[in-house]
């Protein structure tokens, strides 16, 4: 008996290789991306030596001094910061909001915040340019229309991140605050809010990813190559670009975003440690179900 | 002493606001473009926004070229539609085995496999795409295996109107955000149901038949519309990986009408059809969204 469930337990040869092939192929492309942008020479098809050059060394053509590339570098970075800055609030309120009220309207405020998440990025984006152009005409394209969009498409990912928190506290701890006397706005400051604070950076990390990522809706808010993001750049040059300056901004982003992730990540895992709780925090970001 | 009752409707005022200007006008705004007029002078798109001026011609252009055979929109929808079935197929072949090996026998490699397939989600869509335009160029990487292996012996031009280059494109793209929806519910089966399964005589490979496979139904078909609803409004995979009229695919339709002047109620009708033929997925997902909810209440 002993023997066969040994057996069942016994990591399974095939299944391995098949996950290892995988993560290769998922992952090495993206890797020589980023060696390739290390060039020195001017191939983005084959390595050529090491060197800087397309990032900051080339005194016309590297990311540093090709203002298109630079400027888009900007543009996404502006544009996640924003982004944070107001989508994890109105997100936060949302989902304190809608999972508490117990009124006729929670319901179909729920389902019209999670449409959101299922509307293909291309019906958001065509639909905020029409109605930026035709109806509220005072929010210019460029900057402003597409940080509405950012928030638009992050807010839903902010309540399933935060909600999913809140649901899995008791209402001890608050009620144990208000029976000591806090006054019930204290009890949300004070009780509420640091509980959910790991779910509140992770909803911040997601939202940088997002706006980091996103494209489409950048691209039909943008107001010319002067608002254009990382990926505007990347779409518009692709196929055209002669060098590796496309991939050492793609790989820049790349950098940023990651060493801005594994950041906050570090700042999540303390604040989790700190609520006494264990286990892999990357095991429940993979849990978040996004 | 409780919460005053004001506090929760007044918590979630800001952003149902924000969504009702931002997402539910700008859907309006679509229909009043496309059932609207063009200024004969400007070529400006002139929204109708009283439903009882309506201009139905728009529609009736798109839907011409949708019924009738052969007709450009028609070609172009069954193109999309194939192309996001076979991508789906192949993404569903590759996501469950991963994900299944992730969740369940792993070990103590978990964390480390788990950073490789959240790592995806943190790399720009477009990066990932650039990164395969790199390979697939007439000198690139997957040419000079093809070569070294005699697989092939001549370069191949992947990058010109190619089916499968924009097939792989959409399935590299889009399976990472398969594989952790798939992730997560395998995670979370009880261990028990399986050994109670394998206490009644079934060996692995029934146990997994039999059980696990059931079990994942509603997850493969969450995780189906995740990401069939984004490749559906794909056009810069084409773009980027074919560049050819010969793969395009209604989001080319759109972008092109929407974007390139002077049809533009032509390419808000079209956001409407696809919407309609999208909302079928997305009634699907939000019921099981919905009944997955009320479980966890």
């Amino acid at each position: 008996m002993r023997a066969r469930l040994a057996k069942l337990r016994r990591r399974p040869k095939l299944l391995f290789l098949f996950t290892v092939a995988y993560l290769a192929w998922s992952l090495v492309p993206v890797l020589l991306a980023v060696r390739f942008s290390f060039n020195e020479g001017r191939s983005r098809s084959s390595a050529q030596g090491w060197s800087t050059r397309w990032y900051w060394g080339d005194p016309d053509l590297s990311v540093w001094h090709d203002p298109d590339l630079r400027s888009a570098l900007f543009q996404s970075l502006r544009l996640a910061g924003f982004a944070i800055a107001i989508a994890v609030p109105l997100g936060v309120a949302l989902a304190l909001g809608i999972t508490r009220w117990r009124g006729r309207v929670a319901r179909p405020a729920n389902l019209l915040a999670l449409s959101t998440l299922v509307t293909p990025e291309i019906v958001m984006g065509s639909a905020l340019l029409l109605v930026f152009v035709n109806l509220l005409t005072f929010m210019p394209l460029g900057t402003p229309a597409q940080l509405v969009g950012h928030v638009t498409f992050s807010l839903a990912f902010v309540l399933l991140v935060v909600r999913g928190r809140l649901v899995s506290i008791g209402r001890e701890y608050e009620e144990a605050a208000m029976d000591l006397g806090a006054s019930s706005l204290r009890t949300l400051r004070s009780v509420l809010l640091p509980l959910l604070s790991p779910a509140i950076v992770a909803s911040a990390i997601v939202v940088f990813a997002l706006s980091m990522d996103d494209f489409v809706v950048s691209a039909f808010l943008s107001a010319g190559s002067g608002t254009d993001t990382v990926p505007v750049r990347i779409y518009s040059n692709a196929r055209g670009s002669p060098t590796p300056a496309l991939n050492a901004l793609a790989s820049l982003t790349l950098f940023l975003t990651l060493g801005a992730v594994a950041l906050a990540f570090g700042v999540w895992q303390a604040v989790r440690r700190r609520g006494g709780e264990r286990g892999s925090a990357v095991g429940e970001l993979a849990r978040l179900e996004l | 002493m409780s919460y005053p009752r004001w506090l929760w409707p007044a918590l979630s005022a800001p952003a149902l606001l924000w969504l009702g200007l931002f997402f539910c006008v700008p859907f309006y705004a679509v229909l009043a473009v496309a059932m609207g007029t063009v200024d004969p002078i400007f070529q400006t798109p002139k929204p109708t926004w009283n439903p009882l001026d309506w201009d139905t011609s728009a529609f009736s252009f798109v839907f011409d070229g949708l019924f009738t055979s052969g007709g450009p929109f028609q070609t172009v929808f069954l193109r999309t539609i194939v192309y996001v079935v076979v991508a789906l197929a192949l993404s569903l072949l590759i996501a469950y085995p991963v994900a299944y090996f992730a969740a369940r026998r792993a070990g103590r490699f978990g964390t480390l496999l788990l950073v490789g397939l959240v790592a995806p989600f943190f790399i720009s869509y477009l990066m990932r795409m650039l990164a395969w335009i790199n390979l697939l160029q007439e000198d690139g990487w997957v040419n000079d295996a093809l070569l070294w292996a005699h697989a092939i012996d001549r370069p191949v031009a992947w990058l010109d109107g190619r089916a499968s280059s924009v097939i792989l494109g959409l399935v590299y793209g889009y399976v990472p955000f398969l594989i952790l929806p798939l992730y997560a519910f395998l995670d979370r089966i009880d261990e028990r149901v399986l050994e109670a399964a394998r206490d009644l005589g079934a060996g692995p490979f029934q146990t997994f038949r039999r059980v696990t496979l059931p079990l994942s139904a509603p997850a493969l078909l969450a995780g189906s519309v995740i990401i069939a609803l984004p490749m559906f409004g794909d056009y810069y995979t084409p773009d980027l990986l074919s560049g050819s009229p010969r793969t395009s695919l209604i989001g080319n339709e759109i972008n092109l009408y929407l974007r390139g002047g002077q049809q533009i109620p032509v390419g808000a009708a079209l956001v409407c059809v696809l919407t309609m033929l999208l909302l079928v997925l997305i009634v699907a997902y939000l019921v099981a969204a919905a009944r997955a909810a009320r479980r966890l209440r």
